[in-house]
């Protein structure tokens, strides 16, 4: 059983942690010490507010070792509204629905079991971003 | 710095080879090289290889391999860059001869994945992705592949059918290669009606799970006529690397580390892609072919598609490609492809391709892609006459 590997990311994963370069503003996802944009220091945390779009999708039929309860599933890439794409599964939608551009929001769910006596691993997933947020959204715009 | 070539060459047929270990497949390779270069004792041996640990539960592999092919004692390494092992222990290959370090390298790439299930070997390819944040996930290396093409068809305006023409130039070429895994050419309709592994990925564009080795021997270009009457001399040697994890590139329809390594290679040999005859390029996927076809110049982007349909990649077209059957019908043992890429490349420029013979062909190129794009080394061959 690892433990430490998935509890010292737990800020990413349940919160969407990542950072702020305070020398050029590229917004990290997920966070690191040096900024790949500018390569000074990046150590500020910054918290991203977990919405964005779909910027790609495949659909998994057979899965690997620790999620066959999740199959079919769609893996995306998600594009964040402060930039960074992030890899996760999306949830709560019909692997047909589908589409590239599609709005999306982070939820917090099992990513993965490790047996009967072994870990739940919890973390982030994108469902489909709910109607009356994609309203608000558009009359702010 | 010293000037490089290939005094020898040795392979194994790609397949499923359950009556033969990890080692004595590259014992084989190695020493049929050496055979080839008529060398004993080579000073140095590196071995490209991915899964040794994951799959066999075995390291310390190219010591293993030195001992099971008569050469314990001397200097042996193994190398790994994901898919592009093979091609990296080339690369410290040319090093230490350039440099002065060694006379005579011999370099071998080698592959096992058949042992286990497969289940298993798709799990251990996904370890050349991004563990934390990508493998966390549950994804699967076919499914990075299948984000990438997806967007690719939808941001380029490219339908699924335009790839075709990369699974059946390479079936097409491995029909006349003893050593390709699959020899039986394919057609449109054949394309059209295969099953979805991970859509828009079919099973033809993916490149199979399979064992294999194929080794090189190398020595400074002044002594290569020693051991050899067809040397064929490295004019290129040049690795890039990009960020491991697809998310962590601005665009990842653009495969940074592959145009860079192919710049490098131009620059290093003296020539444009214009002059590249043929180009051993990493068709793990249909659409790693498209997209390195577009970073390395040979087609605008959106259009690397457009040089397969066009008929333009046979062994007798503008840029022949995969011309013994590349990844997608030699077949792709992960460590060992980059390897097999140098030894068909030197078969062309010793004139001794076959059926498959690019005409006149001076200058070859290979190139071998670790992860998604994550590391790309590409070299550039030239025959010498």
């Amino acid at each position: 059983m690892r433990l430490a590997p998935h509890w010292r990311v737990r800020a990413q994963r349940l919160q969407l942690r990542g950072e702020v370069c305070q020398c050029c503003g590229e917004r990290l996802f997920p966070p690191r010490d040096v900024c790949p944009a500018c390569h000074q220091p990046a150590d500020k945390p910054f918290a991203f507010c977990g919405e964005g779009t779909v910027y790609s999708f495949s659909t998994v039929y057979e899965a690997p070792k620790g999620y066959e309860r999740f199959a079919p599933y769609t893996i995306a890439l998600v594009r964040l509204k402060e930039g960074p794409l992030v890899t996760a599964q999306l949830t709560d939608i019909d692997p047909a629905d589908v589409r590239i551009g599609l709005p999306v929001e982070m939820v917090t769910r099992v990513l993965r079991e490790e047996g009967e006596d072994g870990m739940v691993i919890y973390g982030y997933k994108f469902r489909p971003l709910l109607e009356r947020e994609v309203a608000g959204t558009e009359a702010r715009e | 710095m010293r000037d490089v070539s290939i005094i020898g060459i040795g392979q194994i047929e790609v397949g499923e080879h359950w009556d033969v270990s990890l080692r004595d497949l590259g014992a084989r390779a190695l020493l049929a090289a050496l055979a080839d270069a008529g060398i004993d004792r080579p000073d140095a041996l590196y071995v490209g290889n991915m899964l040794s640990g994951t799959l066999g539960s075995q390291e310390q592999l190219a010591t293993l391999i030195a001992d099971w092919s008569g050469l314990r004692g001397i200097e042996a390494l193994k190398v790994e860059a994901a898919c592009a092992s093979g091609a990296a222990a080339l690369r410290v290959g040319v090093m230490a001869v350039a440099g002065g370090i060694h006379e005579i390298v011999a370099v071998l790439g080698v592959e096992k994945m058949t042992d286990l299930d497969g289940e298993e070997a798709t799990a251990a390819l996904m370890t050349a992705a991004d563990a934390e944040y990508e493998g966390i996930h549950g994804t699967s290396f076919i499914s990075l592949n299948a984000l990438l093409m997806r967007r690719y068809m939808e941001e380029m305006g490219v339908p699924q059918e335009a790839f075709a023409g990369f699974p059946i130039n390479a079936h097409a070429n491995a029909v006349n290669n003893p050593n390709a895994m699959f020899r039986q050419p394919i057609t449109r309709d054949t394309y059209s009606r295969a099953p979805m592994i991970a859509d828009p990925i079919n099973l033809f564009d993916s490149a199979p799970i399979c064992d294999g080795a194929a080794a090189v021997i190398l020595c400074p270009t002044e002594r290569a006529r020693e051991f050899s009457s067809r040397p064929v001399r490295i004019a290129a040697s040049a690795v890039a690397t990009d960020s491991v994890a697809l998310h962590d590139r601005r665009d990842p329809l653009f495969l940074s580390a592959v145009q860079a390594s192919a710049l490098k290679a131009y620059r290093q040999a003296g020539i444009g892609p214009e002059e590249i005859d043929l180009f051993e390029l990493h068709d793990a996927f249909s659409i790693i072919a498209a997209l390195s076809l577009e970073a390395c110049g040979f087609a605008p982007r959106g259009e690397g598609t457009r040089l397969a349909a066009d008929g333009e990649i046979g062994p007798r077209g503008r840029l022949p490609i995969c011309t013994m059957g590349g990844l997608k019908a030699r077949g792709h043992p992960v460590g060992a492809t980059g390897i097999y890429q140098v030894v068909e490349a030197t078969l062309q420029l010793r004139g001794l391709a076959g059926a498959n013979q690019v005409p006149g062909a001076r200058w070859a190129m290979t190139q071998n892609i670790g992860g998604v794009g994550g590391t790309a080394i590409t070299h550039i061959l030239e025959g010498q006459g």
